[in-house]
């Protein structure tokens, strides 16, 4: 139960030149085809484990919802197939075709009818869904007065009112409030470890990363790429950065993990190295330890503006800590080719035991969506230790000072 | 054929569901409510009486008695706007369910179940109406009655192929459904429902021979106006006809489904 597998999938859609053209097609005048197929999916093959869960990214209009679409079944393959095996239940656009004038609690009743629910079956999932989606009264107004947060609200709640053996969602989490993208995502993880097959399209990183075994990054209606989802993330971020004569390199390291490498090569980053407070180059330090990233930038052509950007990343690839140098106005201004550059960020390493990774830009503003340089992730890998601490839990060394009073 | 008998079964409960939503908005924000099923029609049967009956004083031979012409009226009027609203709403759903088509996955012939359904919900309500008028008023034509179930039956099987077929070919060419505006208006007319065959010349009646409705319009009226059994032999070419478009309906409908709702 709970298997996708899609095979040589294909989808185009048909233009015709006129309505005309279509009706000489159909009553088989003409004898040529008279239109002509766009495509806008090409040869997508992957297959889905029972219980896993995968990330499909890419940017807006690389075919992530069509793929989605075909895999539900609302829209039909040109070529190719999709067998799914279980129930599915999918979130594929706000509101589900929800009715403006019909209050929430009878949309509630026609989504779970269209998701073959009998009257009485929903009657039981009825309360579960009003206190999960918690819009209160609103759950007996007409929907053209509900904002689009609780659309998604209401929306998410039928859709996972029962859990399904495939959960399959479009984005649509992104237009809740914090507090309820985290409800929901608590209860994907939820139906996670219960063994639903989860498939999910999104733009966050962080959702992909911690929710996701594996990633698929889709590129303009191929299947580029799949992986786990830190290197497909990083590549993603490196591919939307993807500029005229860039390169983007993916090498495996000696530890199995994958260093991306992308940018227009004007500088580069020649040395990095973390140095303690005796100048020693180390890779594991203590944790609260003060430490130095050292980054010798080469400049290969002259450039008016060059920025360092660089964040720590956990095991998981989240960012502990990020910032660069436009951010601290230290912006180095026409850059000749040639010259070295050498930056020296010194702080306190208050992170908890584990192993990080330092990710570095060499950009020429605050983002390096608009010249990007250098980017490059796993540039360095260091351990954190606990040597001389308590003990403590977590990513973060905050250490307190703890008051008790006993009255 | 029996897989979609199968799905839409599975499906009754949206089935069943849609067709009270329909009825529901349908007077959603009217406060006289379900009342204006029954004024609409009511509303017609007193405009063709009066310019018919009174005012034109048309010559109606073979109907006679205070409420006959109002009967014989009201039995075409009533079963012609039951096959309208059927064949012109199928020729639409499509369109009109574009939104939910796109998004949500689900049986999409139960679209035409819904809408037949909830055209025969409001034809229920009149005519049970009308029912209990003719009884009341002595003009109940009897056991005859029964015989309206088997024409109603042969009707909607007409009324659903010819939706179902305009109603894919609708998707593609948009001109089908204004054509069809149009058609069905001069349908009405060129059918004996407003005046008896008998006050056509001798040389147009030949011509009727050519529209499927007319010996289905005869069986309502000898049922109910006459209180005769309608003659079965004129209900076989619509019967056959009415197969062979839910066929053909099918058939396209099958072909072009996936294509249909990239075109939506």
């Amino acid at each position: 139960m709970g298997q996708i597998s899609v095979t040589n999938l294909g989808k185009a859609y048909k233009v015709y030149p006129s309505r005309l053209a279509r009706m000489k097609e159909w009553l088989g005048l003409g004898v040529a085809e008279q239109h002509e197929k766009h495509w806008v999916l090409n040869d997508i093959s992957f297959q889905v484990a029972p219980g896993e869960s995968v990330g499909i990214v890419g940017i807006n209009g690389a075919g992530k919802s069509t793929l989605l679409k075909l895999i539900t079944g609302t829209i039909q393959p040109t070529e190719g197939s999709v067998s799914l095996q279980g129930n599915v239940a999918a979130l594929l656009e706000l509101g589900m075709g929800f009715h403006p004038d019909f209050t929430g609690r009878q949309n509630a009743y026609m989504s779970g009818q269209l998701m073959g629910f009998s009257v009485s079956q929903i009657r039981e999932l009825m309360p579960a869904i009003e206190e999960f989606a918690e819009i209160g009264e609103y759950i007996d107004q007409p929907v053209r007065v509900y904002s689009s947060g609780m659309q998604m609200r209401l929306a998410f709640s039928v859709a996972t009112a029962k859990r399904p053996d495939i959960l399959i969602v479009d984005e649509a989490l992104s237009v809740g409030d914090a507090y309820f993208q985290h409800k929901s995502f608590d209860r994907i993880r939820q139906f996670r470890e219960q063994g639903t097959t989860l498939l999910l399209v999104s733009h966050d990183k962080q959702a992909i990363q911690t929710v996701c075994d594996r990633a698929l990054l889709l590129n303009a209606g191929h299947l580029e790429k799949q992986g786990s989802p830190e290197v497909i993330m990083d590549y993603y971020n490196a591919l939307i950065a993807d500029k005229a004569n860039s390169r983007l390199e993916q090498t495996y390291r000696d530890d199995g993990r994958v260093e991306t490498v992308s940018g227009t090569g004007e500088a580069t980053v020649a040395e990095i190295e973390l140095i303690n407070e005796e100048g020693q180059a180390v890779e594991a330090i203590n944790v609260g330890e003060k430490v130095t990233l050292r980054v010798v930038a080469s400049v290969h052509q002259d450039i008016e503006r060059l920025v360092l950007g660089y964040g720590i990343k956990d095991r998981l690839g989240q960012v502990m800590f990020g910032t660069n140098t436009h951010i601290t106005a230290q912006v180095q201004e026409n850059v000749r080719a040639g010259e070295k550059v050498t930056f020296e960020c010194e702080f306190v390493a208050n992170l908890g035991q584990g192993n990080y990774s330092v990710q570095t830009a060499l950009v020429s503003s605050d983002t390096h969506l608009v010249d990007n340089y250098e980017w490059r992730d796993l540039a360095l890998v260091f351990q954190v230790i606990n040597i001389n601490r308590q003990h403590f839990a977590g990513s973060s060394w905050l250490p307190p000072r703890i008051g008790i009073h006993r009255t | 054929m029996v897989s979609v008998f199968r799905n839409l079964w599975a499906y009754r409960a949206f089935i069943l569901g849609s067709v009270r939503r329909e009825f529901q908005t349908k007077y959603l924000n009217s406060m006289l409510g379900i009342v204006w099923t029954v004024i609409q029609p009511l509303a017609m049967i007193l405009v063709y009486t009066l310019i018919f009956s009174q005012i034109m004083r048309a010559k109606l031979p073979g109907i006679e008695g205070d409420f006959a012409y109002s009967i014989y009226l009201v039995s075409g009027i009533l079963t012609w706007a039951l096959f309208q609203e059927v064949s012109s709403r199928c020729q639409n759903m499509f369109l009109e369910q574009a939104n939910l088509i796109k998004k949500v996955r689900f049986p999409r012939l139960s679209l035409p179940v819904i809408v037949t359904l909830t055209a025969l919900l409001n034809f229920g309500i009149i005519f049970t109406l009308f029912s209990l008028f003719l009884l009341v008023s002595g003009n109940f034509p009897g056991i005859v009655y029964i015989a309206l179930l088997p024409v109603l039956l042969v009707q909607l099987i007409f009324s659903v192929g010819l939706g179902v077929v305009l109603g894919v070919l609708n998707v593609f060419f948009r001109d089908v459904g204004q054509a069809y505006q149009v058609i069905i208006q001069f349908w009405f007319w060129l059918t004996p429902i407003v005046y008896p065959v008998s006050i056509l010349p001798e040389h147009l009646r030949g011509f009727l021979a050519y529209n499927p409705l007319v010996g289905l319009m005869a069986a309502y009226q000898d049922i109910i106006g006459r209180g005769q059994w309608p003659d079965w032999s004129q209900l076989v070419p619509l019967l056959i006809l009415g197969l062979v478009l839910c066929v053909l309906g099918l058939k396209l409908f099958r072909s072009r489904v996936g294509e249909m709702v990239d075109e939506l």
